[in-house]
């Protein structure tokens, strides 16, 4: 389990990489479980209405200990950059705790399997590259997997998110959650509607930087070309 | 906030009219691209790199002897570099640069401007009914003065008493800087000069007049260390010095502190945010004194690293702390 591979283990030091493939493999199989939790819930009930309450413990569990994975960026152990993977997981975060968790009303929502659905293969995809990756084993379809489901995943994924904010609107509005007015004695206010608003407009500038990052390394990984990048 | 920002080791290079880069050449200098190792030019005469690429003006450039080392200095003079007869140079271009002084008075004067907006509560910022009223709390007024106070002292000291080492900075940076100051001069403005605004409840007029005198107190502090600093370099001189306590009291921080400009910035502030009660302020505070400190650090290793009898006792920014 998760647990299991945060041990320390005498073997880290004399095989690296194949306690790093571990970590990777765990991960792989976190995603796994979810995604099966989420096709054994559809095939038995027939609906996904009430899915997201079923997976929803494991699925905030599993999302919050992703910030693990920032901390293997930043150590240095997967070779992807750390802020392209923090914002990656930050947004996940933001939108299993403060959307999905936060707006009962929404949990029924087509968007919000859609963005799920999105997520597991995606994660399921690029965590059996890396673990094939590490062990020195990586059979091809998963390597073109991995650059090339993307290009229609992201977007579809983006989808999801957004619409699944633009519904949960109108609710924030009526509750007035997480939002403070003036006056106060900190002279400060908050309004979540509005900051919600800003949250889908920044996806204009992010998500194309995230994308054409993604094609970059295709270009890279997939089709050998020399890209030279420019620095600061 | 910002006093003295670490950039490549250089000089001034104010001017980007035609200078000549290697007065005593010997024959055969070639440049090639850092990058991509193309031959840019070969000069057997004295005559400067701009003259066969117009767009990369003195202050873009830099040259170095290793593609990924660090660039030669101005005053580097050719025969007394490790070159052989066939001396070969790595150029990059450092993209388009503006001087630090254009970029100083444009990140001051935006928050100077941008407060007096929202303090004179000029349309279009709170409802209608509020234009051009001002607030009934002696205690805006007072933050008003404090913060115009601030940024004029920073124009001023821009103006007259900083020694600038290096001449530009690249282009963008103009951008990053504006969007801080402008941003979070804007968001404080908002609120203190806000009609629901409520003053200080902890400790009411107490906290105001005391937070006034740290207040005045960093100020004057500030002042004097930039002052310090400024006599430690006569006009012109590229020689690098330790700064020790002056006559001044306010400089008698130097004993504990590597950087105390930026402690008496951080004090101003704090005293800021105890005036006005207010937290973005604090939030501003805070940010600044993350950055402050990041380059308190930076300075003070390099003063360890440049002088063997740098003074033990003292911190980077904060005394004993920090």
């Amino acid at each position: 389990g998760p647990s299991a591979h945060r041990q320390q283990s005498p073997t880290k030091h004399r095989y690296p990489s194949l306690h790093k493939s571990r970590g990777r493999g765990t991960t792989t199989s976190r995603w796994l479980v979810l995604a099966m939790a989420m096709m054994r819930f559809y095939i038995q009930k027939g609906t996904h209405k009430g899915l997201y309450k079923s997976i929803a413990r494991t699925l905030k569990f599993f999302q919050t200990i992703a910030l693990v994975e920032v901390v293997h960026c930043a150590i240095g152990i997967v070779r992807t950059s750390v802020i392209v993977t923090g914002v990656q997981v930050c947004s996940r975060i933001f939108m299993v705790w403060f959307i999905t968790n936060s707006i009962k009303q929404i949990q029924n929502e087509e968007s919000v399997i859609l963005f799920l659905a999105v997520w597991t293969f995606t994660e399921i995809t690029r965590y059996s590259f890396y673990t094939f990756n590490l062990l020195n084993h990586l059979p091809y379809f998963i390597k073109w997997a991995r650059y090339n489901m993307f290009i229609i995943m992201y977007p579809l994924g983006v989808a999801g998110e957004l619409l699944t904010i633009y519904t949960a609107l109108p609710y924030v509005r009526k509750t007035g959650m997480l939002s403070m007015r003036l006056p106060n004695k900190y002279n400060v206010s908050f309004d979540y509607y509005y900051f919600l608003v800003i949250v889908m407009l920044s996806y204009i500038p992010l998500f194309p930087q995230l994308y054409f990052h993604m094609l970059r390394q295709r270009r890279k990984v997939l089709l050998g070309e020399i890209i030279v990048e420019k620095d600061e | 906030m910002i006093e003295r920002r670490e950039g490549w080791e250089g000089n001034d290079r104010a001017n980007e009219g035609e200078r000549d880069l290697f007065p005593q050449l010997k024959p055969g200098v070639e440049i090639l691209d850092a990058k991509t190792k193309d031959k840019l030019c070969f000069l057997d005469k004295v005559r400067p790199l701009h003259k066969y690429y117009p767009q990369w003006y003195a202050a873009r450039q830099s040259i170095r002897l290793d593609p990924k080392g660090k660039s030669l200095k101005d005053e580097d003079v050719l025969q007394h570099l490790p070159v052989g007869t066939t001396a070969t140079f790595y150029f990059r271009d450092l993209g388009a640069q503006i001087s630090w002084v254009t970029v100083f008075l444009t990140e001051y004067g935006g928050p100077l401007l941008l407060y007096l907006m929202f303090y004179f509560r000029v349309p279009f910022i709170y409802a209608p009914k509020y234009d051009f009223t001002t607030s009934k709390h002696w205690v805006v007024h007072l933050a008003c003065m404090c913060h115009s106070f601030h940024y004029l002292k920073r124009l001023l000291e821009t103006l007259f008493v900083h020694r600038f080492s290096h001449g530009t900075m690249p282009l963008r940076n103009i951008f990053k800087n504006c969007t801080y100051y402008w941003g979070f001069a804007a968001w404080m403005a908002y609120y203190i000069n806000h009609p629901l605004y409520t003053p200080p409840t902890i400790y009411g007029e107490q906290q105001v007049r005391i937070a006034l005198i740290i207040f005045l107190f960093c100020q004057v502090g500030n002042f004097s260390i930039h002052i310090a600093l400024r006599n430690l370099r006569p006009p012109g001189s590229k020689t690098r010095k330790i700064p020790y306590p002056t006559k001044n009291p306010f400089t008698w921080i130097f004993l504990l502190v590597s950087c105390p400009n930026y402690t008496y910035e951080l004090g101003s502030w704090f005293g800021f945010t105890l005036m006005t009660q207010c937290l973005p302020v604090a939030f501003f505070t805070a940010v600044g004194f993350i950055q402050m400190t990041v380059w308190a650090k930076g300075k003070h290793r390099s003063y360890l690293k440049e002088f063997r009898d740098y003074p033990p006792l003292r911190s980077p920014i904060l005394p004993f702390v920090l």
